[in-house]
């Protein structure tokens, strides 16, 4: 499902051009877990930002189900990140004013679904990440662990094909992390593409499928079935 | 993203900043209630003086001797002086013209009255019985040159003048003597304060040709003509200068004033005015909507994050660019709102501190308020609406 060919991608620091990403070739099929490994700068992160198309290619081919994406407007791009991937992040980002049932609903919101349909859907995503009891609490009323579990609702609750995580247990202590991904291979689980960004590997090496960068490069690619 | 979604989400964006919303709709509000208060007052000074001049008559012409232009040939301009004096005959001769209801010849002049053991300097106006209804006083009691009366030696004393001599007993009935004449008080007028500067309750009235032999003079000091109806006014004042400038020898020596002209003078004067003030606070408003400006400014870059992430979830950036900008127009609209309250309540406030001032903000210029606070507000909002629609993602994620 996911196609790059040739994809390069550099960042200027004054006058010096650095590859963030460099002639990379990638192909991932639906419902893979795959674990994108490297240390900090190795251009992990951004590649995972080409995927989830908030970031642009300088050279390359990416094509999203059989769909040039370099083709689409800005508004179908959006639609695509709407509709297809969800994104997890290390810091959360959930909207400090929100409670976590609005941070959830956000999505839905954009979407365009009406308010009476997208409550049963919030409801059923509160329920299935056990947080009914925390649903009418902002953001810093929530610890850690159900900070990320709002997070995760929020990028599955329009039932997307893949899950873009980048180092989602990077703020979470051990076994609250440990469950977080829990969370995260069961989504995989039910048939959704899961891809996880982390310099940990410990929990790399839970995917099925691990790639390790350095400079902009993919150094290994290798698969494994642990399952 | 549907309308209602984003006006609603935005709305919630507005409660949620509490302080910062509260402060800007404020500024907002203080604008327009500028507007509505000061045009209230510049429309409330025209109202005073249109109702001050509509109080001392009805298509009224005031005829006057003298020519009020400086390019006369006549020499007499130059000296201040009149070769001809507007006189009774002349007056006469104006209330048969088909036009005029009636008029009134007035001489003014002043006299010592003295009763009942008492004494004081009073203002004395001649004239005839029309006076009365022309210039729209009202008796209190008794009449003024009634039928059949024309040429008795009565007098009708101003209300506060009738209380002073006679304060315990009636006035009408007793004898006074106004210079060294003695007069029989026929009528007292009803306290009407004062018009135009002139106190109607200090005055005494009594018969024209009383006075000109009082003051020892043949001419008069005015006349003044009631026109039939308002559509008449102006050949009214046509037929008086031309009857006039046929008895005066075909001189042109009179003026006539037309109450109308007067008002309307007055009446263009004082909206330019009220024009200008509401201009003036209007520039307040435009201060607000740069404030407006600012704290969207300020929005966009404490919410880099938040935008960022909503690029993520994939909203569009006419998605993020209507939400800035809803968010503004909620602010401006609560202002514009706020501020005509806040502007009608300083009128009412005005009207109860000056109860003779009709200080009622004209329809147009609240609305105008209006406008302009929702239009300053949503222009000042395009620039910041845009900024944070333009963000780069990846950038405004990674900013905390």
């Amino acid at each position: 499902m996911i196609h790059l060919t040739a994809i390069t991608r550099t960042f200027h620091m004054g006058d010096q051009a650095v590859y963030a990403l460099n002639n990379i070739n990638l192909h991932i099929a639906s419902g893979e877990y795959v674990s994108i490994m490297g240390p900090s700068g190795s251009g992990k992160s951004t590649l995972l930002n080409i995927i989830g198309l908030l970031d642009k290619p300088d050279n390359g081919r990416y094509e999203l189900d059989n769909r040039l994406i370099a083709d689409l407007s800005e508004t179908e791009q959006a639609q695509i990140r709407r509709e297809k991937i969800g994104f997890v992040f290390q810091s959360f980002h959930l909207v400090p004013r929100l409670t976590a049932a609005e941070n959830i609903e956000l999505p839905l919101i954009l979407s365009g679904m009406p308010s009476a349909q997208r409550q049963i859907h919030v409801n059923a995503a509160l329920q299935a990440f056990e947080l009914s009891p925390r649903a009418h609490h902002r953001p810093a009323e929530l610890s850690g662990g159900q900070r990320q579990r709002v997070a995760i609702a929020r990028a599955t609750i329009m039932q997307p094909s893949v899950i873009l995580a980048d180092e989602p247990t990077g703020n979470l202590d051990h076994q609250i992390g440990a469950e977080v991904m829990l969370l995260l291979e069961n989504l995989h689980r039910s048939g959704t593409t899961l891809i996880v960004v982390t310099h940990d590997r410990e929990l790399g090496a839970r995917a099925h499928r691990q790639i390790g960068m350095r400079d902009g490069k993919i150094l290994t690619d290798q698969a494994h079935d642990t399952d | 993203m549907t309308l209602t979604d984003t006006l609603q989400t935005s709305f919630k964006t507005v409660l949620s900043y509490r302080m910062r919303s509260l402060l800007i709709i404020l500024a907002m509000a203080l604008g327009v209630a500028a507007v509505v208060v000061l045009t209230a007052l510049g429309d409330g000074a025209r109202r005073y003086v249109i109702n001050q001049f509509s109080s001392i008559g009805t298509n009224l012409l005031v005829v006057l001797p003298g020519r009020a232009e400086t390019a006369g040939s006549f020499p007499g301009a130059v000296l201040g002086q009149t070769p001809r004096d507007l006189t009774l005959k002349d007056a006469q001769l104006l209330g048969r013209l088909p036009q005029v209801r009636r008029y009134a010849p007035l001489n003014v002049g002043a006299a010592e009255l003295s009763a009942a053991n008492r004494l004081r300097e009073v203002t004395v106006l001649g004239s005839n019985a029309n006076l009365i209804p022309i210039r729209h006083m009202k008796l209190a009691q008794g009449s003024f040159l009634a039928q059949g009366a024309e040429h008795s030696a009565h007098i009708v004393l101003g209300a506060k003048i009738a209380s002073e001599f006679f304060p315990r007993s009636q006035a009408i009935g007793q004898r006074v003597r106004l210079g060294d004449s003695r007069f029989l008080v026929s009528g007292v007028l009803a306290s009407q304060g004062e018009s135009m500067g002139f106190n109607t309750d200090e005055i005494v009235i009594i018969p024209i040709d009383y006075a000109q032999t009082m003051f020892n003079t043949t001419s008069l000091f005015r006349i003044l003509v009631e026109a039939k109806n308002h559509s008449e006014i102006e050949s009214a004042k046509q037929a008086i200068l031309a009857s006039l400038r046929q008895s005066h020898d075909g001189e042109d020596d009179t003026t006539v004033i037309t109450q109308d002209a007067i008002l309307d003078t007055f009446d263009r004067i004082l909206r330019a005015l009220t024009l200008a003030v509401a201009g003036i606070a209007a520039i307040s408003l435009i201060v607000a909507g740069i404030l407006v400006m600012n704290v969207m400014l300020v929005a966009v870059s404490q919410r880099t994050a938040e935008i960022g992430l909503l690029k993520a979830i994939g909203a569009t950036s006419t998605d993020i660019r209507r939400l800035f900008f809803a968010e503004a127009v909620w602010l401006s609209f609560a202002g514009a709102m706020l501020g005509f309250l806040l502007g009608q309540f300083g009128s009412l406030i005005l009207r109860l501190a000056y109860p003779q001032l009709p200080a009622w903000a004209p329809v147009w210029a609240s609305i105008a308020g209006i406008i302009v606070a929702l239009v300053t507000g949503i222009l000042a909002s395009m620039l910041p609406a845009s900024k944070a629609a333009r963000l780069d993602a990846v950038q405004a994620l990674s900013k905390k």
